[in-house]
């Protein structure tokens, strides 16, 4: 067991948010208040004077040396809190944590840059902060300008900086740090795709090729797959899974399950005509209702109807958008617009209960979140029911597709195609 | 390779430690207040000559040429200058450490290191300060054909108590603030008052030596008579028990400061 560099009993750590307070102090609590208001959002449905909210509860888990480490959870699992104990930015309340070796973390890209300052007069300011000494940064500074690709900008102060200049410096300094063990939290969101392989590039030689301990927070599944070699699934501030990095991302997927993947109306609320209505709506990734789905398994679409009126002629229809806007798709059990032919779109319905599926193959969306509009049409020209924004959902990368790229792919689907190389000869 | 151990109240252990280890911060986070302080300024460097000479003049005209009050045969200007050097440096030190951590509270919040750091490089932005000030009192001798006594040889021990002063007040109000923002509304009016309760533009001799005991029970007023005595010369007599008191004072200040910080500090995160 010697070769165990973090070993973490018990973790639990709990926040207190709004005290109990009698009525006669009140200007004291205005200040106290505003300070307070960024942790009350985290319980804003209970409506208590004092309340405790567990941000972790119970964690235990070890990391070996050399090992990758990606913690992974929905907002609010606990993973900020957990990073932050272990860089020893705020106590536990129960729990004990043992560490072997020098951490340094990286929660936030560019703490403690001050914008008047220059490029320059930063990198040392902020190796200081994360724990390097001026001969250390010193000897790495040419490294450091090299990697950020800033160099005619160094005296410029970082206040001119446009935001990728900034990210590009302040990742740099970071990356340039010599820990046994590095915590690095959801820093690879910002950049641009090619600035994020090289910082996935930089991670990759930090753990692989000189042995260190790297603890790695983030969204994006498909950086995860890439780099970590195990996972940490937490959830609600409890650890749900702790195994191989493939196990816990699919645990992370499947955590999705009925959270928000399906849209049910009640009764008196159905979307309905004097002809039919929607019962309704969910979304289906490996066989199971959840609101993510892995891009590279087929995704389901399945809507319940009930018709109202004997003989009608139906067809049901879904439209994909990207949340950040534009359509991406729309589909309809058509005859001519179908695989195979829908059975009940050439007859017409009795009055009962239906279900339309609708079946995207794996590999057609990019990664990203989508949202789905539904409509039931009465002939291939009338529109019944239109509902939009039914249900959101989010494609996720399993990195299926990134064993060379692992930048971003361009566009809303990202189907795998056909590719052939031939040479010819000159005319 | 060492072992760290994270348990409710374990990170007292390594503290000191630390504090060692990041002593560059100290004077990279001093730098950084200092070089940032006068950019964007038409006048720049020269504001830390001008508060002072402008403070100096009014204090003169009321206590001096209006108030008539006793300067012991040194030319007024140079008696409240003496005073100011000192009370200046709590002063600053006072607003700028008690302001910090708040100022600071996205590293507080990002990065680990002792806290302590914070503060104490504030009360040494502060000290530059305090430098460039004493270089202009040199300036003000010279001018006023002054030739300070060999009592000047002392002068580092009252710098030394100034420091403890200032940093033991800073350290109190800095994790105060944290918690309790109201200090940003007490502390300029310390500093407003405490311009006048202590001796800065007359002698402390004028209290009468029935309250003077009492009277120095302000830390300061034990610091600014050690400068007048090193600096002004065997007249300013030091009244000792005072003294005794004022240092007193600044230990106990000194240590609660940073019994009190230590004890806050490992909430700050969560507090901030």
């Amino acid at each position: 067991m010697s070769d165990t560099v973090i070993k973490v009993e018990n973790l639990s750590k709990r926040y207190v948010i709004g005290q109990q307070r009698s009525k006669d102090d009140g200007f004291r609590h205005i200040i106290e208040d505003a300070v307070r208001a960024p942790l009350k959002w985290l319980s804003s449905r209970k409506k208590q004077e004092r309340e405790e909210f567990w941000a972790l509860n119970d964690v235990s888990f070890e990391v070996k040396q050399g090992e990758v480490l990606g913690i992974i959870g929905r907002n609010g699992a606990g993973k900020s809190t957990l990073l932050k104990i272990l860089s020893r930015i705020t106590e536990p309340t129960s729990g004990r944590i043992e560490i072997d070796g020098r951490v340094a973390s990286l929660l936030e890209v560019g703490t403690g840059f001050h914008p008047e300052l220059t490029g320059r007069e930063n990198i040392f300011l902020n190796g200081a902060i994360l724990g390097m000494s001026r001969a250390e940064v010193k000897r790495k500074f040419d490294e450091i300008v090299a990697f950020s690709e800033v160099e005619k900008f160094l005296d410029t102060p970082v206040k001119r900086y446009s935001s990728g200049m900034y990210v590009r410096l302040a990742f740099s300094v970071a990356a340039h740090l010599e820990p046994e063990i590095l915590i690095v939290d959801e820093v690879l969101a910002v950049g641009d795709a090619q600035f994020q392989k090289k910082c996935i590039g930089k991670m990759n030689e930090i753990s692989k090729n000189e042995g260190r301990t790297v603890l790695f927070v983030s969204h994006n599944m498909g950086a995860i797959a890439n780099i970590c070699s195990s996972g940490l699934l937490l959830q609600h501030g409890k650890r749900i899974h702790n195994g191989s990095v493939g196990q816990t991302v699919d645990a992370y997927l499947s955590s999705g399950t009925a959270a928000s993947g399906e849209k049910r109306w009640r009764n008196e609320d159905c979307p309905a005509t004097s002809c039919v209505r929607i019962l309704s709506v969910r979304v289906i990734g490996d066989g199971e209702t959840r609101s993510i789905v892995s891009i590279d398994r087929p995704i389901h679409f399945e809507v319940d109807f009930e018709t109202l009126l004997e003989g009608l002629s139906l067809y049901v229809s879904i439209h994909i958008v990207h949340l950040s806007g534009g359509d991406v798709l729309s589909t309809a059990n058509f005859p001519s617009a179908s695989l195979e032919t829908d059975a009940w779109s050439t007859k017409s319905f009795p009055r009962g209960r239906f279900r339309s599926r609708c079946t995207l193959p794996a590999n057609l969306l990019n990664d990203g979140a989508f949202l789905i509009n539904v409509a039931i049409m009465r002939s291939t020209r009338e529109t019944e029911i239109f509902v939009r924004e039914v249900i959101q959902f989010t494609a996720q990368d399993t990195g299926g597709m990134r064993r060379e790229y692992t930048g971003h792919w361009i566009g809303v689907v990202r189907p795998r195609l056909g590719w052939k190389t031939e040479s010819f000869a000159a005319a | 390779m060492s072992r760290l151990i994270i348990e409710q109240g374990q990170i007292e252990r390594q503290y000191w430690r630390d504090l060692w280890r990041y002593r560059e911060l100290f004077y990279l986070l001093a730098w950084r207040d200092l070089l940032v302080r006068y950019k964007q300024t038409v006048v720049g460097v020269a504001w830390s000559l001008i508060r002072p000479l402008l403070t100096m003049i009014i204090l003169t005209v009321v206590f001096g040429t209006l108030g008539k009050m006793p300067s012991a045969g040194v030319p007024y200007p140079l008696l409240v200058f003496c005073g100011m050097l000192p009370w200046q440096f709590f002063s600053n030190a006072l607003a700028e450490s008690g302001n910090s951590l708040v100022a600071n509270s996205g590293l507080i919040s990002k990065v680990y290191f002792p806290r302590m750091v914070v503060p104490a490089s504030s009360v040494i932005t502060s000290f530059v300060d305090f430098l460039i000030s004493a270089v202009f009192l040199v300036a003000l001798m010279i001018w006023f054909r002054f030739c300070p006594p060999a009592n000047i040889v002392f002068l580092p021990l009252f710098v030394l108590l100034a420091f403890a002063a200032s940093f033991g007040v800073g350290l109190w109000i800095a994790a105060l603030m944290v918690e309790y923002r109201d200090f940003r509304f007490i502390v300029p009016f310390i500093v407003q008052f405490g311009l006048y309760i202590s001796p800065v533009g007359f002698l402390s001799s004028v209290v009468s030596d029935k309250y003077r005991l009492l009277y120095s029970l302000n830390p300061i007023v034990g610091v600014i008579d050690g400068f007048r005595w090193c600096l002004m010369g065997g007249e300013h007599l030091i009244y000792w028990p005072g003294l005794a008191v004022s240092v007193v004072g600044v230990i106990i200040l000194l240590a609660t400061g940073i019994v009190y910080f230590r004890k806050t500090e490992r909430t700050f995160a969560d507090v901030i």
